[in-house]
């Protein structure tokens, strides 16, 4: 993918399916320590230890529509070529833990590109999730909360013409934090 | 979080919003995009802003939704079009320069794009 905020996409989606309720989304860029992590935590069903060891298998989906599960895996193999590496913790009920980290200055690290547009992607979603999301990068950043959201919100739902579009307003903000380390 | 300016902004929208969301809800139109790992490779989220980009331009309330993959990655990016009381109609291979002629045609014009249409779900 030619965006990390793309695999990042990937990620959300993925716990979107496992039926979280809540998903947290950490971007931290360390430029002192070369580091680029990035983060997803959700509540949703969490894997056994037997799917766990089989997840980076490219040919190895829980799903029935189709035979291969790319996903992961093509994350995994982005973190390992830029010096890095991928985690995951999951467990049965509780949730899953994703951490992918990159040589932050590494020449085959693809952008991170638009978290916001990303973001947008997940939070139109049509199973209707709680979303919280930190960008750090050099000193600024970026934060956001569904939860405050929905609280002034009521009952109108994120979806919402008028409200899609403060939220792509809101978004557009991110992009000032990856601006900063320029 | 946001500056509390634009909670302050989301509260007027609310407002706004609360008015006419029962008349949306009844006669809307709904428009779904996959967004699975082939619907994102292909550039499903280009193509979803694209419609955003669109329907800000023509001024049409459409609600926009997103969904994961439902089995048919060669054909992704994948948008569903669904119009109360009209046929649902699942359009394939649709990137951000055809968008136009879809929102024209299909919601404008109400002629379905048959060329890039897969499939048609009547109404229930």
């Amino acid at each position: 993918m030619r965006e990390l905020a793309l695999h990042v996409l990937d990620l959300l989606e993925n716990a979107v399916d496992a039926h979280a309720n809540r998903i947290e989304l950490y971007i931290d860029e360390d430029l002192a320590r070369d580091i680029l992590s990035i983060t997803v935590k959700d509540d949703g069903r969490g894997m056994t230890k037997e799917t766990l060891s089989r997840v980076l298998d490219p040919f190895y989906t829980t799903r029935t529509t189709r035979h291969v599960g790319l996903g992961l895996p093509l994350f995994a193999a982005a973190a390992q070529r830029c010096n890095g590496s991928l985690s995951i913790d999951s467990e049965p009920g509780v949730g899953t833990v994703v951490t992918a980290v990159f040589q932050h200055s590494h020449i085959d690290r693809a952008p991170l590109g638009n978290v916001g547009a990303s973001l947008l992607a997940v939070l139109l979603s049509d199973r209707p999730i709680d979303l919280y999301y930190r960008h750090q990068a050099n000193g600024q950043c970026f934060e956001l909360d569904t939860v405050a959201i929905r609280e002034q919100l009521a009952d109108v739902p994120l979806s919402h013409p008028l409200v899609r579009e403060w939220l792509q307003e809101v978004l557009a903000d991110d992009l000032h934090v990856q601006q900063a380390l320029l | 979080m946001p500056k509390l300016k634009s909670l302050e902004d989301l509260k007027r929208v609310r407002e706004q919003a609360q008015e006419d969301l029962k008349v949306r809800l009844a006669t809307g139109t709904k428009i779904t995009i996959g967004m699975g790992t082939c619907g994102i490779a292909a550039g499903a989220r280009e193509t979803m802003h694209a419609i955003l980009d669109e329907l800000k331009k023509r001024e049409i309330d459409a609600h926009v939704t997103t969904t994961g993959c439902i089995g048919m990655c060669v054909r992704e990016p994948l948008v569903d079009i669904e119009q109360a009381g009209q046929a649902r109609v699942t359009y394939v291979n649709v990137k951000p320069d055809m968008v136009p002629r879809l929102i024209e045609e299909h919601l404008i014009n109400g002629n379905a794009v048959e060329e890039w249409a897969i499939g048609r779900l009547p109404t229930q």
